[in-house]
């Protein structure tokens, strides 16, 4: 975007006039800057990293204020404020196309900063795929009105009336005479907007502008390259792992070795005199070691002696005997029975009633890095650089669990590993700022593997029966669903109470989270239904690595391998094409179609058909001969507004139980498409995530203390698992012609949630067997195979 | 503590630490490179891949006095300014999300192409098995392994001769 050998001079013209001064705080390391300037930027970063100024008091960002989102240069570029983090599915890339076209500049004279919460307005940070359906809308309004408010100051500049002015290219001309032109950077660079918007919260917070038509953007809807990329491939994006400050220390945990464990002593010698030891820092059951270089941080935690005693009971059943406890356990809590017609009448009339239980176990966020965070306590304040995708909460939560005030603590967003939701990178904030005020020095922590493997938050448990009576006909009329989580006492986000070090320090809610539990995402027209979510608690819910918190559509993709597999099931029981059986149930209803969900349902179904070439018949094939068998499932669920219908094609290896899922389909209906590389990117690592699930992950443990403690013992998907060929299949909207303009909806967690159930329904029409416990490992595949006669 | 030298990128350092060290912390924290990255210090993810002596080589559990042979890094690969065709084949594939496994993708293709320049679908899927993604970009980096194994054939010389001509 410029030529310049120099630091750009948009920075330079931030660094004068910037109410903030960011550039010297080293918030500038999180800029996602357009390609061409990633190297200067990298210098400029990397400069100010080693001088970075303590600041402080931080503020809050107004967005209520036109200025806390956007600046615009002397030479005519701008740069967008905003508060979100783009942990790589492209949405900083997304969000500068759309305010692109609404502010009227090239987009490639933009660029985008996020997630530092002294500069960006609070949107929450990532999570629950809102990028684009919620919070994109202020952005586009933000930018909508400074495009506004630079037509009326053009306007006077040019002596002529808005509605006679033209907007392109960041340049106001006079429609009549196009050699009159005032650019952006001439009537606002060096000043500011002073424009108040208006809106009791940010997500509704707009100006006087209202957003441009669909039709008349420019940027959205093109495939740009993500800006993010080329700094990942070169080495030379510095990310939140890369933080090094004067005096900077390194620290490791001394994790308790036993679930819900007490320290009973700590013996420092065999550490004491090693080179670069520090110090130990520990309070209740909390341990860590300081050193000076990260290499002696770790020999130093491993050499550190600790004693703990073992909790009287043991704090959760063994893997292998987690369903017959929540089988067995009492509810702690029932989410309120959703009914529709009248089930009970409708069952005892039925013609047929199959019934189906399914178990999903413990599954890990497992980050592809150990969780980590560097904290700097320079000048009475606390700057955290992390890769939390809630960078806001991560402040509030800083700040509550030191007992500091607020406007002392800020957090930088940098980029790390992909978060997937609650992940312990919240943890290994509160540690290192914890550790950093104790000891005085700017603290990097790190967790190592085996504790990020054991230690992360889970995504529960799930036990869903599942009930279904048909018709001579063989339609499903009645339908009884019943989920049960372990999900008691469920992990928000940085809540400074439930925070790891928190627990161990003695932390203890009154009231632990109810948790949760989930139930199907479709809109199949069933006449009569009843169905119930509830929660199940472990023996133990504190100081114990079986926590859960929010992992990547929380619930989903276990709700929905129970709900989809057993729509399979009736599919089977009725002889009919489970595809075919799936449409006859949304077409079943499509008169009272509000919102257009069973049709968009039904076009996304038949997009998935027919990019795989979908032969109707009824599973299960006739049984193939040789040791391959082959076969293939469906599996739809409608998500928000997102409608997705998934296909995988496998291969089951009949000697070894192996699963390898040689194609794969995904018909995917998020409305308007911002970028649709970006978007089939997002949706085809998604689905993949989705297989990864399917046929590996579950966390193993016996009964005091987590076994899955790296990438042998809690395997993830590997390039041999990946299929020939994948086909992501952008449906983009409605069928109804008559709305053209559908908002765009979240995109990415919705197409994780099919996958085990396509897989599954795949793996019974190849043979004929029905798993109904995820994931599909090779052992489990055989043992059903063998349990078959196969 | 005791000197050890390392050549990185070309360049030679010589350093005062613990022999033991793995090379990755040098690496990382001595010589300020950002390439090689932490993922799990088991060799089990490939986060921290150099390349010594065309070798894909863990640096996180590799003893800096144990390193004979020049070290390659990913910031290394390009060259006058130049990106290496697996990083712009990385670039035109939009490969990475997080990004953060990729310094491995990249390295350890690269000591495959150079022993393999024409790899078979099922020789990319098993040299590079061993090397982890969480974002599940395996799909698009066998897809750029390939289109850089297209484009570094291409603008290879069809024999000696002809470089001679």
């Amino acid at each position: 975007m410029t030529t310049s050998t120099r630091i750009p001079k948009e920075i330079e013209e931030v660094l004068s006039t910037h109410r903030r001064g960011f550039l010297k705080s080293a918030g500038l390391l999180v800029v996602s800057f357009a390609t061409g300037i990633d190297a200067l930027v990298a210098e400029a970063a990397a400069q100010n990293t080693t001088a970075a100024e303590p600041l402080g008091p931080y503020p809050d960002p107004n967005f209520r204020q036109l200025d806390s989102w956007i600046v615009i240069h002397e030479n005519n570029t701008a740069t967008f404020y905003v508060g979100k983090t783009d942990p790589g599915q492209g949405t900083g890339t997304s969000f500068r196309q759309l305010m692109s076209d609404e502010l009227d500049i090239a987009f490639d004279q933009t660029t985008c900063i996020m997630g530092s919460t002294d500069i960006t307005v609070d949107q929450g940070g990532s999570g629950g795929s809102t990028a684009m359906e919620r919070d994109s809308w202020p952005m586009r309004r933000a930018a909508a009105e400074a495009r506004r408010v630079l037509l009326e100051m053009a306007s006077g500049r040019l002596g002529a009336p808005v509605d006679q002015l033209a907007a392109s290219n960041a340049v106001i001309t006079v429609k009549a005479d196009p050699s009159k032109r005032v650019t952006y950077g001439e009537l606002i660079a060096g000043k500011k907007f002073n424009v108040t918007l208006t809106g009791a919260n940010v997500n509704v917070v707009t100006g006087v502008a209202k957003v441009k038509p669909v039709q008349e953007l420019k940027y959205t809807g093109q495939p740009l390259q993500r800006d993010d990329i080329p700094a990942k491939v070169d080495g030379s994006l510095k990310w939140a792992v890369d933080v090094k400050l004067p005096g900077m220390v390194h620290a490791r945990n001394v994790k308790p070795p036993f679930a819900c464990a007490k320290l009973t002593g700590i013996d420092e010698s065999p550490v004491r005199n090693l080179p670069g030891f520090i110090k130990v820092v520990s309070k209740g059951n909390y341990v860590a070691v300081v050193c000076e270089r990260e290499e002696q941080a770790i020999h130093a935690a491993r050499q550190l002696k600790t004693t703990w005693e073992k909790s009287a009971t043991a704090p959760f059943p063994a893997s292998e005997d987690l369903f017959e406890y929540m089988r067995a356990a009492a509810p702690t809590s029932a989410s309120h029975p959703i009914v529709m017609g009248n089930p009970d009448t409708a069952f005892s009339g039925a013609a047929r009633v199959i019934e189906a239980e399914y178990e999903i176990p413990f599954q890990g966020h497992t980050a592809f890095a150990g969780a980590h965070a560097t904290a700097d306590p320079s000048n009475g304040q606390m700057t955290v650089y992390s890769n939390d995708m809630k960078a806001y909460s991560m402040r509030t939560g800083v700040a509550a669990f030191l007992g500091m005030p607020r406007e002392r603590v800020r957090v930088v967003y940098m980029q790390g590993p992909q978060c997937f939701g609650r992940s312990a990178a919240e943890d290994a904030a509160c540690e290192a700022a914890w550790i950093a005020r104790e000891i005085g020095r700017p603290v990097r922590m790190q967790w190592m593997r085996h504790e990020e493997t054991a230690w992360d938050t889970k995504g529960p448990a799930f036990l869903v029966k599942v009930r279904g009576g048909m018709d001579a006909e063989g339609h499903l009329v009645a339908y009884d669903y019943n989920a049960r989580s372990c999900d008691y006492n469920h992990v928000g986000y940085n809540e400074p109470d439930t925070v790891l070090i928190a627990q161990l320090m003695g932390s203890r809610r009154a009231k632990p989270a109810a948790g949760s539990s989930a139930m199907p995402s479709e809109v199949y027209a069933i006449p009569h239904r009843r169905m119930v979510g509830e929660v199940v608690s472990l023996p133990l819910v504190w100081e114990t690595p079986l926590r859960t918190g929010n992992l990547r559509d929380p619930n989903g993709p276990q709700s929905t391998f129970a709900a989809e597999s057993f729509i399979d099931e009736l599919a089977a029981a009725a002889k009919s094409d489970p595809l075919e059986f799936r449409i006859n149930m949304l077409t079943a209803a499509t008169a009272d179609d509000t919102g257009f969900r069973r049709a968009r349902s039904i076009a996304v179904l038949k997009a998935a058909a027919q990019a795989y070439g979908w032969d109707p018949r009824p599973s299960p094939k006739p049984l193939g001969k040789g040791n391959i068998l082959t076969g293939r499932g469906v599996a739809y669920s409608f998500r928000g507004q997102t409608v997705v219908a998934q296909i995988a094609e496998i291969e089951v290896n009949r000697q070894t139980g192996h699963v390898w899922a040689k194609r794969l389909v995904c018909a995917h209906d998020c409305g308007l498409v911002v970028n649709p590389e970006s978007l089939r990117h997002t949706v085809e690592c998604a689905t993949l995530h989705g297989l990864s699930r399917a046929i590996h992950e579950e966390v193993q443990f016996d009964t005091e203390k987590i076994t899955s403690v790296d990438w042998v013992s809690h395997p993830t998907l590997r390039h041999a698992d990946i299929p020939e060929r994948i086909d992501v299949v952008v449906v983009n909207g409605d069928p109804n012609p008559n709305r053209p303009d559908l908002p765009p909806y979240g995109a990415g967690e919705a197409a994780l949630k099919p996958m085990l159930a396509a897989i599954a329904n795949a793996i019974y029409d190849a043979t004929g067997v029905r798993i109904r416990r995820a994931p599909f490992r090779d052992a489990r595949v055989l043992a059903a195979l063998k349990a078959a006669r196969l | 503590m005791s000197n050890i030298t390392l050549k990185v990128n070309g360049s030679t350092h010589t350093l005062d630490i613990e022999p033991a060290t793995p090379l990755l912390y040098i690496l990382r924290n001595d010589l300020g490179l950002q390439g090689p990255r932490f993922g799990c210090g088991l060799g089990q993810c490939g986060a921290c891949t150099v390349i010594i002596n065309g070798a894909a080589v863990r640096s996180c559990i590799l003893p800096a006095s144990s390193v004979k042979g020049d070290i390659t890094t990913l910031e290394g690969l390009s060259s006058n300014g130049r990106l290496h065709p697996l990083q712009q084949a990385w670039i035109d594939e939009q490969v990475p999300q997080c990004g953060f496994c990729q310094n491995g993708q990249i390295m350890t293709a690269k000591a495959m192409l150079d022993k393999n320049p024409h790899p078979t679908d099922a020789q990319i899927r098993e040299s590079m098995n061993g090397t982890l993604c969480r974002c599940m970009t395996h799909y698009r980096i066998q897809a750029a392994i390939k289109r850089a194994a297209q484009g570094m054939s291409k603008a290879r010389p069809a024999s000696g001769k002809e470089v001679g001509a």
